[in-house]
């Protein structure tokens, strides 16, 4: 009786209890991002996002590379040996000072576990003083981009157990965790003692919203003042809504259609360029996308100065073209419209996953405009796991992917793994260029902007000429705030929300 | 009563066994190689899956012979300990209490909820079988049972917290949360459970003991309530405890669409991502749920229904 009485309260109260008087003078956000596991290799973004823990390095709106707990950093002559000068003033929240001692724990930690660290060529990590030394094996200019990914934010020590393992977030941002509930909730206050000042709203709270109508909603209802990462059928209705702001960032992923170039049905050229000009990315980036801008006509958006070559000939549609390619790399149509080759049928696999929800509608229009030229091609959804393993027993045929060209700001990291001698998990598959590898060699030691600007050009012409990845469409992320907040400012490498310059609005 | 209890404790030793080795199972003779699987995951989509499964199959001992996993588990769970999620690295007996208890408290809200919906308009419907009630009943009873919950869901959703701004649509720990999702689970319910009170009192109002408890002049609402709603209770008690468990079963859609952190969804996370600590100790204590719940249903059954008692 008494289970049903609390029950019967529990819902009585529920609807009793008038709208947002409970939490006031909580700023509210709702994102797709659940907190499942604490290691910062698994879900580090979502406090360095959120301001709970800072990284050495940051970086700006733009991309460019601004100080975080480190003030300052210089290399020595030789390229090799990468001094990082920490600020004075910051202070974790159980009160201890970030020293670099703390720091160089938490990145030699870092290095040792799974992330982007462990792909730098760095030979060790020490601390002398106020500073932070990293020697590496080999130059590489690159090297404090890396230290802006998630992975590398700095813990302080009572984050960690006696074995090592991370049991809380004690970091050093304008806010500190109160309360953590994973993998939904996470509650946050005004550490009270950052070295950039007093934040504008004192307490924050996070809820994970898996559902992106869901997340519509909670915008609407003003349920959620700040709403990250919005379905496009929805970003019109909340345009129209006057109570909210809509803000939109293209960002540095490409979904791109990963082909094994070692298979008999893509070892040529002409193959992987006939499937490009099958493609009608207008079309699925008006329909599926609701943007027609987003068609790619490139690997990198215009959005990504220096990666975005506008001289190159863009990607299009040529059905007539396409075919006469696939005639003249020796496939003919067979009786049923499918093209054949010494008997053997075009006919192929396209896997993707479902952690993007617009992957599998994109591929089932590829599978139709490929079907105009004479290639079949057999959607299957699976899991995300299922395209890296493939791509290592070599049963690949086709994937879609989303790629992330900013996994740390430089897409030169990205660019290192994916078109590394024997190809990557998400880069390519059964495709080597000797000077696309020699070109982002010399991109990863290359100081000089210009050179830099002219090894870049080279190898996105590469890419655009070869195909070893055919880009379909680029992305966007928009970003849904009430009117009742001010000072939201969209960051396209989702490095850091700035969540502390957000105050409520007048 | 000493056997009865004796009975339902050897049940549930039986059930936690074949649960656990029926899961292992399965989990082990799924395609795809679990440690790209963890690996995904863990560190999501965006990272290199291959380097890190080869790290997780290091750390987590995976290409040790599975009889050895499988008496690990078998041992752990002797000195009642259920592991570690695999993905999360938490304490599976942590993630159970937050997430089941979740889980559970959403179902016994859509329970409550739906007991006060589905019978008392069965009770109404079945008192004047093809009157009113009776047609709005069914009417009732065939929309919100045809409807998927992802769509009354939606439509809750978008009346309550779009258009009347009173409830959140998504969240959860506070009392406001845990309505809409639960008076989402809780219609689909009461239109199952109200057609069968409806059935059930048909039945007893045109049983003879109900025609002479109104012949020997019993006024209407003391007939219902001495000879009409105990024995037109046995049929409905039945069908809640088959409810009770489509609930915990059914709540994955619910809890995806609102945000709510329960079991479903991390069972379904916990398949996808081979965290075999969790699926284990999840079907585990859900299958030991199960037992309790039949449990209890017999024994109210028992006590409703002295033929049953006298029967034994």
């Amino acid at each position: 009786m008494r289970i049903v009485k609390a029950l019967f309260l529990t819902l009585a109260l529920g609807a009793s209890v008038p709208l947002g008087q409970a939490h006031a003078e909580t700023l509210k956000i709702a994102g797709p991002w659940e907190i499942a596991g604490i290691d910062p290799a698994q879900t580090g973004y979502v406090f360095s996002r959120l301001q709970v823990a800072e990284t050495l390095v940051t970086a700006d709106r733009e991309g460019k590379l601004v100080p975080g707990l480190a003030e300052s950093w210089s290399v020595g002559e030789d390229g090799l040996s990468w001094r990082f000068t920490l600020r004075q003033n910051a202070v974790f929240h159980d009160g201890s000072p970030v020293t670099a001692e703390t720091a160089a724990a938490s990145l030699n930690r870092a290095l040792a576990g799974v992330g982007v660290l462990s792909q730098a060529p760095i030979a060790k990590i020490v601390h002398e003083d106020r500073d932070v030394v990293v020697t590496l094996s080999k130059p590489f200019s690159a090297l404090p981009a890396y230290l802006v990914h998630f992975s590398t934010i700095i813990l302080a020590p009572s984050s960690f157990d006696a074995a090592g393992k991370v049991t809380g977030i004690v970091g050093s941002g304008p806010y500190r965790v109160k309360t953590l509930t994973p993998p939904a909730r996470l509650e946050m206050e005004a550490s009270g003692n950052w070295w950039g000042g007093a934040p504008g709203i004192a307490d924050v709270s996070y809820l994970a919203v898996g559902q992106g109508e869901t997340r519509a909603v909670m915008a609407e209802s003003g349920e959620a003042d700040l709403v990250f990462s919005m379905l496009p059928v929805s970003v019109d209705r909340l345009k129209a809504d006057p109570k909210l702001d809509v803000q939109i960032a293209t960002i540095p992923r490409t979904r791109l259609i990963k082909l094994n170039a070692a298979s008999p049905f893509f070892d040529q050229i002409e193959e992987r360029q006939a499937v490009s000009l099958a493609l009608d990315r207008t079309g699925i980036a008006k329909v599926i996308l609701r943007n027609p801008e987003l068609a790619a006509t490139q690997l990198f958006p215009p959005a990504m100065p220096g990666w975005h070559a506008a001289d190159l000939p863009p990607l299009t549609r040529d059905i007539e073209q396409a075919k006469a390619l696939l005639a003249k790399a020796g496939w003919t149509p067979g009786s049923d419209g499918i093209l054949e080759q010494d008997g053997r049928r075009f006919s192929v696999g396209l896997i993707t996953y479902a952690s993007w929800p617009e992957l599998p509608p994109i591929a089932t229009a590829i599978q139709a405009q490929l079907r105009e030229v004479g290639i079949e091609a057999k959607v299957s959804v699976g899991n995300s796991s299922e395209i890296p393993a493939r791509h290592q027993d070599g049963t690949l045929e086709m994937g879609l992917v989303s790629r992330l060209y900013s996994i740390v700001p430089d897409p030169l990291g990205t660019l290192l793994n994916d078109y590394a001698p024997g190809g990557s998990d998400w880069g390519a598959t059964g495709w080597e260029n000797a000077e696309m590898q020699d070109t982002i060699a010399k991109l990863a030691v290359a100081g000089d902007p210009a050179e830099r600007a002219s090894l870049q050009h080279r190898s996105v012409e590469i890419l655009q000429a070869e195909l070893p990845g055919i880009p379909v469409t680029w992305s966007e992320l928009a970003v849904v705030s009430n009117k009742r907040i001010a000072g939201v400012e969209v960051d396209p490498l989702e490095v850091n929300y700035g969540v502390a310059a957000i105050r409520w609005a007048k | 009563m000493k056997r009865f209890l004796l009975a339902r404790l050897a049940q549930m030793v039986v059930v936690a066994v074949t649960v656990g080795a029926l899961c292992f199972i399965l989990m082990r003779v799924l395609p795809g190689d679990a440690a790209m699987r963890i690996a995904a995951g863990r560190y999501g989509p965006d990272a290199g899956i291959a380097g890190a499964a080869e790290k997780v199959r290091l750390e987590l001992g995976l290409d040790r012979p599975w009889p050895a996993q499988f008496l690990d588990w078998l041992g752990d769970l002797l000195r009642f300990d259920l592991g570690h999620s695999l993905v999360t690295g938490a304490p599976v007996i942590e993630e159970l209490k937050t997430q089941l208890g979740a889980s559970v408290w959403l179902a016994a809200a859509a329970l409550f909820l739906s007991l006060l919906i589905g019978p008392t308009i069965g009770l109404l419907s079945g008192l004047k079988p093809g009157g009113l009630a009776d047609r709005l009943g069914l009417a009732g009873a065939a929309v919100f049972r045809a409807v998927p919950p992802f769509v009354l869901g939606l439509v809750l959703m978008l009346v309550f917290s779009k258009q009347f701004g009173w409830l959140p649509p998504a969240g959860f720990g506070s009392p406001r949360e845990i309505l809409l999702p639960a008076l989402t689970l809780a219609l689909g319910l009461a239109a199952m459970s109200s057609r069968v009170t409806r059935n059930a009192v048909t039945a007893v109002a045109s049983a003879p003991y109900f025609a002479f408890a109104r012949y020997k002049g019993l006024p209407e609402p003391v007939v219902v309530r001495r000879h009409g709603l105990r024995n037109a209770a046995i049929p409905v008690v039945s069908y809640l405890g088959l409810q009770a468990i489509y609930l915990i079963e059914g709540v994955v859609v619910v809890e995806s669409l609102f945000a709510y952190p329960g079991i479903g969804h991390a069972l379904v996370h916990a398949i996808v991502e081979r965290d075999i600590p969790m699926v284990q100790g999840t079907a585990l204590t859900m299958g030991l749920m199960f037992v309790v719940i039949t449990a209890a249903v017999d024994a109210v059954s028992l006590w409703l229904d002295p033929r049953l008692r006298r029967a034994s």
